[in-house]
């Protein structure tokens, strides 16, 4: 499929358009926070505390009378930098160790990696995420790094059951007989064949990472304050919810919309690239 | 692993045949698994913060204090030493003691785990009572409006935050209505209709997200189910559309169904971790979070554990359940190979 007519048939896979369209808006925001946000997201203003919605502060104000649009806004920064580095890691670490893994087999993959990766996926996700920020100490980066390492099991998979799938292929032998290196087959014959599942993974992946950030940030192991994120934005809403309900429905609704993209292009994409899905 | 050179059996295999061996297998491979976990959680709470002592007692405490704390609990010796008196400890159900109050770990885990255990099966109940017609509907009416409705709400379910759905129920029903109470748990053997009442939004909000997942797995393995000849020999032989559905689609496509309620745990007992904390109900998850606020490493480390331990276990017990309910499985080696 031309690249061209693989754009085409994604936009016409509507919802995955559409959330495509929200994911470039989400990046476009979080690029351009500076200038799109009213005010900075850190400023007090002891004045306007707890401000309900109104034209001057179209989202309301917190409790220390920040602008919640300002800090909805920046929020898009933590989140969509956390699902890129989170799940960029993952993919580092997950395709060349289940790539090599694949390709090699015997002992080492069936024995050794591939019970390490049974082991890894045996943590809910979340807990191993908790369990890393927690050694590590709280911070932004820690989080990021323990999100990642719970992305790579996934990875690891998904990459050695593709290997699996194509190292039999004819094209694959056809390198093997011309002569071939180790590195040159993984790198150039088996790899780009096995992008596509890798690629809808990384989408899906990124929806858990947005999330997994957003529920480390609420229990105070993510970003730390008083950095805009989304997750530890709600977790201060929590405690006025009977004065302030405009404090939890904003940033809720942001890790709502974003994951929901993601998702949806993820669903797209294998749609699209599974050709028994496309009928 | 992948069956390799084995050939099909001759004959039609009964229920339960060949299980055994299956069995052993199942159950040797998930040792390795489990060591594995050991080990990972071991290096996660000792080798990771750098120096334990330091990391328990916070950055303010003195360095001779440190030092003592460390020796008192051996982390002192070097790293193999450590891990093996204590995969000792933890094999003899020794998972230590709590660094807040001397409590036995396992004992913290036992009170913990009723509430968990209650929301867990509240939830599944939940999501099956949701997910499996919710499944039917849209897999009979496949590219109908019902059928996009039933996606796109799924979509959602599972991309909606758990802690953001449980706030907005919280304010709903227990803030605008005063209907339910936010908090304030009892166990259900002393008040069962409080307790009822304290955990339905609980349940609810865990429930809401697993069937997401378990309708779509429902509706796209009942379309499998639904395009085999078997069902055309049903249709062909004049039966009623429903009873097709039901007696010959349905029961068929449970069992992958089954399977991934299962598998799906680990992501529930991860959930349980937010949904606790909201609720502020003493459950396991909680059990993990205060450990975390309390830098109660040995705690936490004893939680984690039991948390893997128990995936690794009920992965055992899905793969041995849908061997015995197909007798496929058996052959080919397992469900997730």
């Amino acid at each position: 499929m031309s690249v061209r007519k693989g754009i085409r048939r994604f936009l016409r896979h509507r919802l995955a358009a559409l959330g495509a369209l929200i994911i470039f808006f989400l990046i476009a925001t979080a690029l351009f926070a500076p200038y799109l946000a009213p005010e900075s997201p850190v400023r007090q203003d002891y004045n306007a505390i707890l401000q309900p919605p109104s034209a001057q502060h179209l989202f309301g104000t917190d409790f220390l009378g920040r602008d919640v649009l300002s800090r909805v806004i920046y929020g898009a920064r933590a989140s969509i930098e956390a699902g890129l580095i989170s799940v960029g890691l993952a993919m580092a670490i997950g395709i060349p160790v289940g790539l090599v893994s694949g390709y090699f087999g015997g002992f080492w993959d069936e024995a050794i990696i591939m019970r390490i990766t049974d082991a890894l996926m045996a943590f809910p996700s979340l807990i191993l995420a908790l369990a890393i920020a927690a050694a590590l100490g709280p911070s932004f980066t820690n989080a990021m790094i323990a999100i990642g390492i719970s992305l790579v099991p996934g990875f690891i998979r998904l990459a050695r059951g593709q290997v699996l799938a194509v190292r039999g292929m004819e094209y694959v032998q056809a390198g093997r007989a011309a002569g071939a290196g180790h590195v040159w087959q993984m790198g150039k014959h088996i790899l780009p064949n096995i992008l596509s599942p890798l690629l809808v993974q990384a989408t899906l992946a990124m929806a858990a990472a947005v999330i997994a950030e957003a529920s480390l940030s609420y229990l105070g192991l993510g970003t730390q304050p008083p950095n805009p994120s989304w997750g530890f934005d709600l977790r201060a809403a929590q405690g006025y919810l009977t004065v302030a309900p405009w404090l939890a429905y904003w940033p809720g609704a942001a890790i709502f919309v974003t994951v929901l993209s993601f998702n949806l292009v993820g669903d797209g994409l294998r749609d699209l690239l599974d050709p028994r899905l496309r009928q | 692993m992948e069956g390799k050179g084995r050939s099909l059996p001759l004959r039609p295999a009964k229920r339960g045949e060949g299980l055994l061996p299956y069995i052993a297998r199942r159950v040797l491979l998930s040792i390795p698994v489990l060591l594995i976990v050991t080990i990972f959680v071991f290096v996660i709470m000792r080798v990771l913060p750098g120096n334990p002592g330091r990391a328990i007692l916070g950055p303010e405490a003195d360095p001779a204090t440190v030092e003592a704390f460390n020796r008192a609990h051996g982390l002192d010796q070097p790293l193999p030493v450590q891990y093996i008196r204590w995969l000792g400890d933890v094999l003899r159900g020794d998972l230590g003691r709590s660094l807040i109050d001397g409590t036995p770990v396992s004992t913290l885990i036992a009170q913990r785990l009723p509430a968990t255990i209650e929301l867990t099966i509240g939830a599944m109940l939940v999501a099956a009572l949701i997910a499996i017609p919710a499944g039917i509907i849209a897999a009979t009416r496949r590219g109908q409006a019902v059928d996009h409705a039933g996606t796109i709400l799924a979509l959602a379910g599972l991309s909606i935050p758990q802690f953001w759905l449980a706030i907005l129920l919280i304010m709903y029903f227990s803030v605008r209505l005063g209907w339910l109470p936010a908090s304030g748990y009892v166990p259900i053997w002393q008040d069962p209709l409080f307790n009822l009442k304290v955990m339905i939004l609980p349940i609810v909000v865990t429930g809401l997200r697993e069937s997401a997942v378990l309708m779509r797995m429902t509706r796209s393995s009942l379309l499998e189910v639904l395009h085999q000849d078997y069902i055309r020999t049903a249709q062909a032989k004049g039966l009623p559309g429903w009873i097709v559905v039901v007696r010959h689609g349905v029961r068929n496509s449970l069992i992958p169904v089954l399977t991934v309620g299962g598998l799906q745990l680990a992501g529930l007992l991860g959930g349980l971790v937010i949904t606790e904390t909201i609720f502020v109900i003493p459950g396991f998850g909680r059990l993990i979070v205060d450990s975390i606020f309390n830098r109660d490493l040995i705690t936490l480390q004893g939680a984690v554990l039991v948390a893997a331990a128990m995936v690794v276990l009920v992965n055992l017990l899905v793969d041995i359940l849908y061997a015995w309910l197909d007798p496929r499985i058996k052959v080919s080696g397992g469900v997730r190979s």
